[in-house]
C-alpha cells in the first residue's frame, strides 16, 4: 500500500464519514487498518438488529394497546347517550360491562427466533392508557434505544446504514399512531435487512403497519371490489406514487400516471388486522383484505400483473426491485449520502453494477462503497446532520447526556427523530443542514459540551484523537491559539473538519 | 436565508435562480394596483397555524344559541358567573382566559370568524394540516404552501435590508453601499420562526428561519471572532450561515422596537449589540428604522389587565411571538412570517373555563399580546390571521372532551383588522342542522378570509389569488372589507 493510500484511507475518514465519530482512542486503535474496521461490521448480518424486549414489544403489540386505549375512549363516551361515533368507529360495548373486562385478549405470544424473550404479552403502558399515553411512552423507549445503540455502538457503519435505509423508507411521526410504531418499524422492517436483499426489505417495509398508515394503503378500498361497491370512499395512490418515485426507480425512472394508478389498483387490500371482528392473532399485522381488493389484470411498465390477491402487488415490487432503474436510483443516492452531492462516477458505475449482479444484495453494496478508493479520497463535503452531530459529540466526548436530550437537540438543529416532514425523507445535499440558526445553535451546544468536558484535557491532544492527523493547519492553529481549554474545544466542535465528512 | 429542512435548503443554492424565477410570476402580481408596496404602507402579515384542531365552540362560544348548553354541557361557556364569557356581540362571547383579545375587539382590531372550514372533509389531523397550509382543494402532495407562493410575487419592501445585505455580502463587514446591490425586484424574504418550516411557509419565495436556543448560554465574543477568522480562512460557506445566524440572533435579541416604547433606531452607538461590535458581526452601520413620527399614538394595549404567569410550552410561544415582531419591525427586515404552535388536540378533560384548553387560550392570549406590543407603532399596518385545520364535535364527549370536527373558528388580529365583528353565518346546533349530525356545518370557506386579507392587505389580485396561491379556486371569492 503506498503512502498516499495509506494517508487517505485514514482512521478519522473510517470513523466519520463512515461513522458516527471517533470515541477517545479509536484512531489510534484502528490505524492500522481502517477500511479492515468499516468492513468488519458487515460481518454479522444480525448485528444490527434491537430485539424485542419488555420495554421494546413488537409493532402488533403496539398496536393492540392503541386499540385498546381507542376502545377505551368509545367506552366512555357511550354514557353520553346521543354522541353519534365516527365513521369506522368500532360501536361501543354495553355499558353494563366495567371498561377493565372489554380489554381484549392481547396477542398470543409468537415463538419467532426474533422475539424470543418477549414475557409482557401487553404492554404496561395499555392498562388505563390513553391513545396519547401510548404513543408518547412507545416512541420514548424506541427512541431510547435507538439514540442508546448510536453512542455505544462498535460497528457504526451499521448505524449509518441502518440511518440510510431508514430515512429512504422514512415515515414520519407526525402522523398520528406512526409515533407509536415508528420505532418497531425500524426494528422490524429495516434493521433485519440492511445487510440482507433489497427486494426482501422494499416487502417488509411496504407491508408495515407503520408505511401502511403513514402513507394511507390501509383504508385503500378498489371501487370495483365488494368493499368499494358499497362505499363512497376509494383508491388512494400515496403509497403506490412513493413506491415508483422515491422507493424504487426514481422519479426520473420512466413511469406514468397509469402506472401509479395502476400500481394503487394491485395493492389495494394491502392493509392491517385492526378492528372487531379482526382474530387477536391478526391484529396489528399485515393482512390482505381480499373484498377491498382491485379485480382485474393492471399492466405496470407495460407488464400485466393478473395473480390474485396479495400476489400480483408481491409481484410487482419484485421487479421493481430488481429494475435497471432501481438499481442507478439507489446506487447514486447511496454515494451521495456518504461521498458527496457529485459522486465520482466510477464509484456509482461500481455501486450499480454491484446491485444489478448481486440482486440487491445490500452488505455487497456496503462493500463496493468501502473498497473504492474514490469513496475514501474524495474531500470532506458533507455537513454532518443535526442527530449524528450530537451523537458525535456524545461519543467524542464521552458524555452523560440521556438519549431525550440528543433528541431535543437534534430537533433544535432540525431532525427530530422519526418525525420527517415529507415522505422524501430528510435532504442528504452536501449544505442541507446550513441553515443559520441552527449553525449558531451548533455554537452554543460545543459551550455546553466545552464546560462538560472532564478538566486536564489537552485540546491539542484531542484534535488528534477526535479529527486525526489530517487536520487542517488552520484549525491546529487556531486551537493551539485559544484563550481557554473550553474556546479551544468550541472551536474544534465548530471547525469544518469536525463539521463535515 | 434558509433552514435545512424539507428541501429549503435548496433557496441557499438556488437564490439566483429562484430571484429570476419569482421575477417572472410577479407579472402576474404587478397588473393590480400595487396599494401594499406603492410605499405608503409597510404591511405585515404573521400567520399562526394551531395544530391539533382547536375547539371553535369553547373559543368564541354562541351562547344565544339555544342548543349550545345541552350539546356542551359542562363545557359550556356560561354566559354569566365564574368564568363568563367575555361579551362580544350578545350572540357570542370569548373565552375568559383571552382578556387581551377582548381589548382587541373593542378597540375594533380583532375580527373572529365562525362556522368556517378549508375544503377539507375528513377527520384525519395530517390531511387537514395539509389542505390548511398547501392552500389546494383537497388532499394531494405538495412541497409549497400557500404564503410563500403570495410571497413569491411580492417585491421587497425597500432596499436598506439588514438581513438581505448581510447574506449578499457576510462575512466582510458591509459597507454603506452594499445594501444598494439588493435589487427592488428581489422577492421578499419570508419569515419563518421554530426549528423546522410549516409547510405554509415553504416554497421557492427566500425563507428566513429562526431556531429557538439550544440553551440560554449566550455566546462569547471572543470565541464568535474567532470562529469566524477560521471560517473566512477555511470555508466560506459555513462562514455566511454563521453570520446570518449570528445576525437572526442579534435581531431576535435587541429587535427594532421596544415593547410599548418609542420605537428606537437598531444598533446605534447607543444600542448595545449582545456580544461584539456590530461590524465584527456583519450588522450595517446604517440600519435604521422607518421613520416613525413620534407622536404616533401606540396600540391599543390595555397594560392593567391582569396576566397568570403562564406554563412552560406557552413561554416557548409567547417568545417566539416576542422573536417574530423583532425581526418584522427591523428595517428590511422580512414583513411575512409564519409560526405555528401544536397541542390543541382535545380529545379528554378539555378544561374549557379552567384547565387544559383554559390555559391553551391564556397562552395564546399571551403571545397576542407579545405580539402586538414587541410590533409597536407597526402594529397599524400589521395583520394576524390565526387558523387551525378543522374544529371539533359539537357535543361533549364521555370522556369531557370533543373530537375532530367539521366547522370551527379563525381569528384575525392587528391593527389594520377591520374588527370588533364576529364574521358567521351561523348555522346554528339543532341536530338537523350538524354537520352529519356532530359538527358545526362550516358556512364559509377559510380561503374567502386568507384571500380578502392577501388581497386588502398585501395587494395581491384575485387572479393570481384563484389560480398560483390557492389553485383551482376562482369560484371561491375574497371577503370583503376584513382590512381597514
Amino acid at each position: 500500500m503506498s503512502e498516499r493510500v495509506t494517508l487517505v484511507l485514514d482512521a478519522s475518514t473510517a470513523l466519520r464519514r463512515f461513522g458516527l465519530g471517533p470515541k477517545f482512542g479509536d484512531i489510534v486503535r484502528i490505524s492500522g487498518d481502517p477500511r479492515g474496521f468499516v468492513l468488519a461490521a458487515l460481518a454479522d448480518p444480525s448485528a444490527a438488529r434491537i430485539p424485542d424486549s419488555v420495554d421494546l414489544e413488537p409493532s402488533h403489540f403496539v398496536f393492540a394497546a392503541l386499540e385498546d386505549a381507542k376502545l377505551e375512549r368509545a367506552v366512555a363516551r357511550a354514557f353520553m347517550p346521543g354522541q353519534p361515533l365516527k365513521p369506522g368507529e368500532p360501536a361501543p360495548p354495553p355499558l353494563m360491562f366495567p371498561s377493565a373486562t372489554l380489554r381484549r385478549a392481547a396477542p398470543p405470544v409468537m415463538a419467532s427466533p426474533e422475539a424470543p424473550t418477549v414475557t409482557s404479552p401487553t404492554m404496561a403502558a395499555s392498562a388505563g392508557s390513553t391513545v396519547g399515553q401510548v404513543r408518547r411512552e412507545a416512541f420514548r423507549d424506541e427512541a431510547f434505544a435507538r439514540i442508546a445503540r448510536a453512542i455505544s455502538t462498535t460497528t457504526p457503519f451499521l448505524e449509518r446504514l441502518v440511518q440510510f435505509w431508514s430515512n429512504h423508507f422514512c415515515v414520519s411521526t407526525t402522523k398520528g399512531s406512526v409515533r407509536a410504531l415508528a420505532g418497531s418499524y425500524e426494528r422490524e422492517a429495516i434493521r433485519p435487512h440492511v445487510l440482507g436483499r433489497f427486494c426482501d426489505m422494499l416487502k417488509a417495509v411496504e407491508q408495515h403497519p407503520a408505511m401502511l398508515i403513514y402513507l394511507d394503503n390501509a383504508h385503500s378500498i378498489g371501487p370495483n371490489s365488494k368493499a368499494g361497491q358499497n362505499r363512497t370512499r376509494g383508491l388512494n395512490e400515496n403509497l403506490a406514487r412513493e413506491i415508483l418515485e422515491l422507493h424504487t426507480l426514481g422519479v426520473d425512472g420512466g413511469y406514468t400516471q397509469a402506472d401509479v394508478t395502476n400500481l394503487a389498483r394491485v395493492i389495494t387490500g394491502w392493509t392491517f388486522g385492526q378492528g372487531d371482528k379482526i382474530a387477536a392473532a391478526d391484529r396489528g399485522r399485515f393482512l390482505f383484505a381480499p373484498h377491498r381488493h382491485e379485480p382485474g389484470v393492471f399492466p405496470i411498465l407495460a407488464k400485466p400483473y393478473d395473480q390474485s390477491g396479495q400476489l400480483s402487488g408481491e409481484s410487482v415490487l419484485a421487479d421493481l426491485a430488481r429494475h435497471p432503474k432501481t438499481a442507478r436510483h439507489i446506487a447514486l443516492k447511496f454515494a451521495r449520502h456518504f461521498v458527496s452531492d457529485a459522486p465520482p462516477l466510477p464509484l456509482v458505475a461500481a455501486l450499480e453494477k454491484t446491485f444489478r449482479d448481486t440482486d440487491g444484495n445490500l452488505a455487497a453494496l456496503a462493500r463496493t462503497l468501502v473498497a473504492s478508493p474514490l469513496a475514501w479520497e474524495a474531500p470532506a463535503a458533507k455537513i454532518v446532520p443535526p442527530y449524528d452531530f450530537v451523537v458525535s459529540l456524545v461519543r467524542g466526548f464521552d458524555l452523560k447526556m440521556q438519549p431525550g436530550e440528543v433528541n431535543r437537540l437534534a430537533a433544535v438543529l432540525g431532525q427530530p427523530l422519526w418525525q420527517v416532514g415529507s415522505p422524501k425523507g430528510w435532504p442528504d445535499a452536501d449544505d442541507s443542514w446550513m441553515g443559520p440558526s441552527p449553525i449558531r445553535e451548533r455554537l452554543r451546544i460545543a459551550e455546553k459540551v466545552a464546560k462538560d468536558v472532564p478538566r486536564g484535557l489537552d485540546p491539542r491532544a484531542v484534535l488528534v484523537d477526535l479529527v486525526g492527523a489530517g487536520v487542517s493547519e488552520h484549525t491546529k492553529l487556531a486551537i493551539a491559539r485559544a484563550e481557554t481549554r473550553e474556546q479551544a474545544f468550541e472551536l474544534m466542535i465548530m471547525s469544518p473538519d469536525f463539521m463535515r465528512r | 436565508m434558509s433552514l435545512g429542512q424539507n428541501g429549503c435548503a435548496e433557496h441557499m443554492m438556488l437564490s439566483r435562480r429562484g430571484l429570476l424565477t419569482t421575477a417572472a410570476s410577479l407579472s402576474l402580481w404587478s397588473l393590480l394596483p400595487r396599494v401594499a408596496i406603492a410605499g405608503t404602507r409597510d404591511p405585515r402579515l404573521l400567520v399562526i397555524v394551531l395544530r391539533g384542531a382547536v375547539d371553535g365552540l369553547a373559543l368564541a362560544a354562541p351562547v344565544g344559541d339555544p342548543a349550545y348548553v345541552s350539546l356542551r354541557r359542562k363545557l359550556a361557556v356560561p354566559k354569566d358567573g365564574a368564568g363568563a364569557g367575555l361579551p362580544l356581540d350578545g350572540f357570542f362571547v370569548l373565552n375568559s382566559a383571552m382578556p387581551f383579545l377582548h381589548g382587541l375587539y373593542q378597540k375594533r382590531e380583532a375580527l373572529l370568524i365562525h362556522a368556517v372550514a378549508t375544503p377539507y372533509r375528513g377527520r384525519s389531523h395530517f390531511d387537514g394540516q395539509d389542505v390548511l397550509e398547501s392552500g389546494l382543494g383537497g388532499v394531494a402532495p405538495s412541497e409549497s404552501g400557500w404564503l410563500n407562493r403570495a410571497l413569491a410575487g411580492l417585491p421587497h419592501v425597500g432596499s436598506t435590508a439588514a438581513l438581505q445585505a448581510v447574506s449578499a455580502a457576510a462575512p466582510q463587514p458591509v459597507s454603506a453601499a452594499a445594501p444598494q446591490a439588493v435589487s427592488a425586484a428581489a422577492p421578499q424574504q419570508g419569515l419563518s420562526m421554530g426549528a423546522v418550516v410549516p409547510l405554509v411557509m415553504r416554497g421557492s419565495a427566500p425563507v428566513m428561519s429562526w431556531t429557538p436556543k439550544a440553551y440560554s448560554l449566550p455566546l462569547r465574543d471572543q470565541t464568535v471572532e474567532r470562529l469566524m477568522d477560521l471560517y473566512a480562512h477555511t470555508d466560506v460557506k459555513l462562514a455566511k450561515a454563521f453570520a446570518e445566524g449570528l445576525e437572526i440572533d442579534r435581531i431576535a435579541q435587541v429587535g427594532a422596537a421596544a415593547p410599548l416604547a418609542a420605537a428606537k433606531p437598531l444598533a446605534t452607538s447607543g444600542q448595545p449589540a449582545p456580544s461584539g461590535q456590530p461590524s465584527q458581526r456583519g450588522v450595517p452601520p446604517n440600519v435604521a428604522q422607518p421613520a416613525v413620527p413620534s407622536n404616533v399614538a401606540q396600540p391599543a394595549v390595555p397594560s392593567n389587565v391582569a396576566q397568570p404567569a403562564p406554563a412552560r410550552p406557552f413561554r416557548d410561544f409567547i417568545e417566539t411571538a416576542e422573536a417574530a415582531a423583532k425581526f418584522m419591525t427591523t428595517s428590511g427586515g422580512p414583513r411575512i412570517g409564519a409560526l405555528s404552535f401544536d397541542g390543541w388536540d382535545t380529545h379528554a378533560n378539555e378544561g374549557v373555563i379552567t384547565g387544559q384548553l383554559a390555559n391553551k387560550f391564556a397562552g395564546l392570549d399571551a403571545a397576542i399580546r407579545a405580539f402586538a406590543e414587541g410590533m409597536g407603532p407597526a402594529w397599524a399596518d400589521t395583520v394576524v390571521l390565526i387558523i387551525t385545520e378543522f374544529g371539533r364535535t359539537a357535543r361533549t364527549n364521555g370522556t369531557e372532551g370533543t373530537d375532530h370536527g367539521t366547522g370551527g373558528a379563525a381569528l384575525l388580529v392587528g391593527g389594520a383588522v377591520n374588527g370588533g365583528r364576529v364574521l358567521a353565518d351561523w348555522p346554528g346546533l339543532s341536530d338537523a342542522a350538524l354537520y352529519e349530525g356532530r359538527d358545526l356545518k362550516p358556512t364559509q370557506d377559510l380561503r374567502s378570509i386568507m384571500k380578502g386579507v392577501l388581497r386588502d392587505h398585501l395587494g395581491i389580485p384575485d387572479g393570481a389569488l384563484g389560480s398560483v396561491v390557492f389553485p383551482g379556486s376562482a369560484a371561491i371569492k375574497g371577503s370583503q372589507g376584513l382590512i381597514v
